[in-house]
This record gives structure tokens, sequence and C-alpha cells, in this order.
């Protein structure tokens, strides 16, 4: 337990954020083994005597760099591989193969230089004991991380007025509702100045208000303290309002790594028009799919490629009082990537998605 | 070493606070804690009143020194890390700790020592009032006192270190609670909790002088007894320091290789 000497994180920070890559990853692999066994009797005897085990991959070789003060966002579906891939970054996990750089430490090694300019939001129940005031968690905080006093002060005061704190501060963490105990949760781990966050669905389970509320406060705290930040989440618009730049991860592959809007463009084959008409017309189906029809209000679905050509027949044919033509929301865009590979039900389908989408560079 | 001053500061406010919300499951635990030696304590002074007034040289009030001597150097030194370490592991909550800058064990001592601390304020009172129940003999002389104090305080970081080490097999096997027994009977009858080690039959006393449980209670109690020659005092005190070391080896090598494979599975 002998205390090494340390650069002081703030200096090492800063040093970190003269080159222009905070997180970098190189062929990062995981994989598990994981038991496996028949039902049975029988081949419960036999596991006795013989473990059997499979291979599963949970990240298979991905690469990518963040830049200091990048706020990233990491989408995928269950079991994608994002918390695996977070949990190596933060140190937790060891990996099977491949690199990874963070603040320029190897974040496996857990040197406590690394562990104290960072932090790992995963979950509701890291930073704050359960019994006492939530106050009291962050003096322990204080001790852990061993902040000077002053710096303590100003950081606790930001945190208060960003998140709104003041009335929760003396409560016990069990009588704290979800939203509330997510605030304290975040503010913990954000008292040392961490200059990476990686935060694992911090707005899960929490209604929508205080979804907003996490949203602005992570932006705000990026921007303040120029942090790096990747986060996942389920939640489409914490991501766009968030990141101006995804990492989308399926099975363990890195798919796609750019802007959000090119995220659309890339695997969206559809655009959305939109049309008020001046009165009601029957037929719109022969210019493409109806997603919805009101009335004079019609919502059409139709190929990328043809947008343009339908758009000009659309105008030239109908009575159209407005017209608009939108890319569909980042979710559904999502969905469609995800729910014809994720359900995993015909593998050459899945493949074949994959080819059409051209995995990047990895 | 400031630092850490003031982390264990900060830990024992925390665990202060902490232990207040649970007053009930306290003193539940403390009668449990204390229950035990009493037993013991009534058993054998009733077997030593029924003989006549002495077992093996030990009378009925002799027995009341080593057994209300044994509840505080007990309670002084037992630890519950070999039931936590279960929960951390299994439940992940290890996990908030590994990604912070300070090594878990610093938690979990200061905890013990403030739950101790917290403790003994009712333990002592208890002890005396035992005392006018069972009348124990003893003179404790300036010396015995003097090699008591690093006795007890070798004998707690030696039963930690050893309970910390077998907690780790958590790491390994799913279900530690039949080791954890095993452990509790092994050291029911080697450390002297159940009988001084003079009442123990010759093989048994021998095998317990070497192994290390002894070391972590009944020899302690013995030498604030004055129980032993100044030979068998620093052959004590050696023994202790000796199994510390191996003890604390150990506790490194097993700690880094849990962490190691929680940390390749799946934290």
């Amino acid at each position: 337990m002998a205390e090494s000497p340390v650069t002081p994180p703030r200096a090492r920070a800063t040093r970190e954020a003269a080159t222009d890559t905070a997180i970098r990853v190189r062929g990062l692999r995981k994989t598990y083994d994981v038991p496996e066994r028949e039902s049975g009797l029988r081949a419960s005897a036999r596991s006795l005597l013989r473990r059997q085990t499979k291979e599963v991959v949970a990240v298979s070789g991905i690469s990518f760099d963040v830049a200091p003060g990048e706020v990233v966002g990491f989408l995928g579906p269950n079991g994608a591989g994002k918390t695996t891939t977070l949990k190596m970054l933060s140190g937790l996990l060891y990996p099977s193969a491949g690199e990874a750089t963070v603040l320029g430490h190897i974040p496996w090694d857990r040197e406590k230089a690394y562990l104290r300019q960072m932090t790992l939001v995963m979950g509701q129940r890291n930073q704050l004991v359960w019994d006492i005031p939530v106050a009291d968690s962050y003096e322990l905080n204080r001790a852990i991380y061993r902040i000077p006093e002053i710096e303590y002060q100003q950081t606790l005061t930001e945190l208060i007025d960003l998140l709104d704190l003041e009335t929760l501060l003396t409560k016990p963490v069990r009588n704290l509702s979800l939203g509330e105990r997510m605030k304290c949760e975040l503010a913990g781990a954000l008292l040392h100045r961490p200059s990476v966050l990686f935060l694992d669905e911090p707005t899960l389970g929490l209604d929508v208000t205080a979804q907003r509320r996490i949203r602005t406060f992570i932006a705000e705290y990026a921007a303040r303290h120029n942090a790096t930040v990747l986060l996942t989440s389920h939640y489409m618009a914490d991501v766009e309002a968030l990141a101006e730049r995804v990492l989308v991860i399926h099975q363990g592959a890195l798919l796609f790594d750019g802007a959000l809007g090119a995220l659309v463009a890339r695997f969206s084959p559809h655009k959305t028009l939109t049309i008020d008409l001046e009165y009601p017309v029957l037929d719109l189906d022969r210019f493409g799919e109806v997603v919805a029809i009101d009335d004079c209000h019609a919502i059409l679905r139709v190929p990328k490629t043809q947008a343009a050509a339908i758009t000009a027949r659309l105008l030239a044919e109908l009575p159209i009082v407005d017209l608009s033509v939108t890319d569909p929301p980042v979710d559904e865009v999502i969905d469609t990537v995800f729910s014809s590979g994720a359900s995993g039900a015909d593998p050459d389908q899945l493949s074949e998605i994959e080819t059409a989408l051209e995995p990047i560079s990895v | 070493m400031i630092d850490l001053i003031h982390l264990y500061r900060a830990q024992f406010k925390t665990t202060i606070a902490e232990q207040f919300q649970y007053r009930g499951a306290l003193v539940i635990w403390l009668t449990g804690l204390i229950l035990e030696p009493v037993i013991f304590l009534s058993v054998w002074a009733a077997v030593a009143r029924s003989q006549g007034g002495a077992v093996d040289g030990f009378t009925a009030n002799d027995f009341a020194a080593y057994f209300l001597l044994t509840l505080i150097v007990d309670h002084a030194g037992f630890t519950w890390i070999m039931w936590e370490m279960e929960y951390w592991i299994r439940q992940g909550n290890l996990s908030p700790l590994l990604v912070r800058p300070v090594h878990p064990i610093h938690r979990h001592i200061a905890n013990n020592l403030t739950f101790k601390l917290l403790t003994m304020v009712v333990v002592i009172p208890v002890v005396i009032v035992l005392g006018f129940v069972f009348r124990p003999s003893f003179t404790i002389t300036p010396a015995t006192a003097l090699a008591f104090v690093p006795a007890v305080v070798l004998a707690m970081a030696l039963r930690f270190a050893v309970e910390w080490t077998l907690a780790s097999v958590a790491f390994w096997v799913t279900r530690v609670n039949a080791l954890n027994q095993l452990y509790y009977v092994v050291f029911l009858f080697l450390a002297g909790m159940a009988a001084p080690l003079a009442l123990l039959p010759e093989p048994v006393r021998i095998l317990a002088e070497w192994l290390p449980f002894y070391r972590m209670l009944g020899f302690p109690v013995e030498v604030l007894l004055g129980r032993l020659t100044p030979q068998q005092v620093a052959v004590g005190f050696a023994a202790q320091i000796a199994w510390l070391t191996v003890a604390l080896v150990l506790l490194n090598v097993t700690w880094a290789r849990g962490i190691r494979k929680y940390s390749a599975v799946g934290a």
C-alpha cells in the first residue's frame, strides 16, 4: 500500500491535452469463456468431470480515437459490447487482445494517477453510501481522491448549482427517488473533476424531465472542463442532444464511426416526404409507401434515390399546399440496422447487412 | 501518510453514521458475541465445581478470568470479511471500489476499527458486570500488561490478514459458506475459544501452538493473565510475527490473482 509519488492529476491532464488523443483504442478484443452444458442429469454429471466452455466474443477487435473534450455516443443493442468496452477503458476488465491508452495510461494497469482522472458511472449504486446523507458520502470521496479543500468547495458549489442538489444533500441516500439518486451519483462521480468520463446508461429508468436535466448537465460539465465523455444510452435523445459523434457497435464490431447526421444518411435507404394537400387524394400509394394519412395531410416513405424524382412528380400531379423532405428519425434508422441483425434469426441476412454497411476500417 | 489518516478519519465518520442507522441489529450482533464465551464459561465453571473445584488446575474463577478476557480479545479481533467478500464479488459491488485510487482493504480496516471502537463502549461495561457475577481471579502486573498490548495488536493484524486471505477464495469458489464453517470450527478449538489450550489433549495442544489460530486469541489472553513463562511469551511474539509475514504475503498474492481473475471474467 506504499504511496508512490505521482504527477498531480491536473498537471498531467494538461500535458495530455496537448496531444490530440484522449482515448486511443487499437484492435481491442474481449472474449469470455462461458460454461455450456446440455440440460439433464447425465449432462450435469458429465460437466462435473469436464467443464464444457464456449468462447463468446463480446468485443471483436475495435479501434477508434477520441480527442480531448469530445463527447462521443456509443450506440448498440443489448449485448453489443458497449459496457464491456467501457469496462476495459476504465480499467475494470483485462482485454483478451489489443491495446488502449487513456490519457496516456494503460487503463487496466489501474495506476492511481489514472484512476484519479477518470470516472465510471455504471448503474446507480457506485459513489454513495446507502444509509448516510449524501453530503457525508461526498466527504468520503474527498478523502479518497485527496481533493484539496478549496477545490472541493468550488466543485461542490458548482455541482449543486448545475444539478439543483441543495435540498438533497442532507437526506440519506435510501430516501431519494431514482432521479434524485442519479443526480447525486453523478455529482459524486465528478467531485474530483475527472477529465475522462465513462457513462453507462446515465439516464436509464429516469423520467423525461430528469433525463433532460442529466443531459444538460453532462454537456455543461464537458464544456466547462474540456472533459472527454464516452457515453452509452438506449435513449436516442441522449445521444442526439450530447454527441456530435457516434460509434455504432453491433455484435462486438464497430459498424460506424462518424457524425450522427452521416449515420442517417448512410444507413437509411429512405426519405420521408410530408405533404399537405388542398383536398384529399386517394391513390397516394402510387408515389410510395404511405406511412400515415389524415384527410389532407400525409406522410410517405420513398427510396432515397428516387426522392427527388418523386417529389417532382408529386408537385406536378397533385394539389400540393406544402411539402417537406426529411430523413427518418435517428432511432428509427438505428432500429432498422439493429433489428435486422440483432434478432439473429438469419445469419446470411446479417452478413448481407454488414456487407451493405461496409464496416468502417477497423 | 497524511492522506491515509485523512481517509481513515472520513471512513470513521461514515461508519459511525452508518452503524447508528442500525442500532437494533447492533444490539443483536453484540448479544451473540457476548453470549458465546459466557456459555463456555458457564459450562467450564460447572465442570470445575463438580470436580471438586478445579479442572487441571483451572478453578471456576480462573475460567472466569480466561473467558471474560477472551470475550474482549475476540471482539477486538473478529472480522466479517469472509461473509462480505462473497457479496462484493458476486453482486459486482467490488467494481466501483476497484476504479478508485485507494485499495479496498483500507475501507475494510477503517470500518472494522470503527465498529470495534463503537462497540467496546458496550462490551467493556458488560464484561465488568459479568465480572461481578462470575468472580474472575487474576493478577495483572505491569510487565504482563505491557506485553499484552503488542500481543493483542499483532493478534488483530494476524487474524485480519488470515481472514482477508481466506475471503479471497470467493474469487474462485462460488459458495464460500462451507469454508467459513470449517474455519470457524477450527478456530473454536485451536484458538483457545472453547477451552484454554492447556486443557486440550497433548497432540492437539502442540498442533495449536504451531498453527496461527492460537496466536490470534488465546495467546494474548494468556499473556495478560501471566500464565506463560517469559520464554513462551518470546516464542509467541516470534510466532505472531512469522505468521503475520506469511499471511501478508499470501494476502497480496491471492488478492492480486483474484482481482486478475475478476477482471478477466467480467467485473
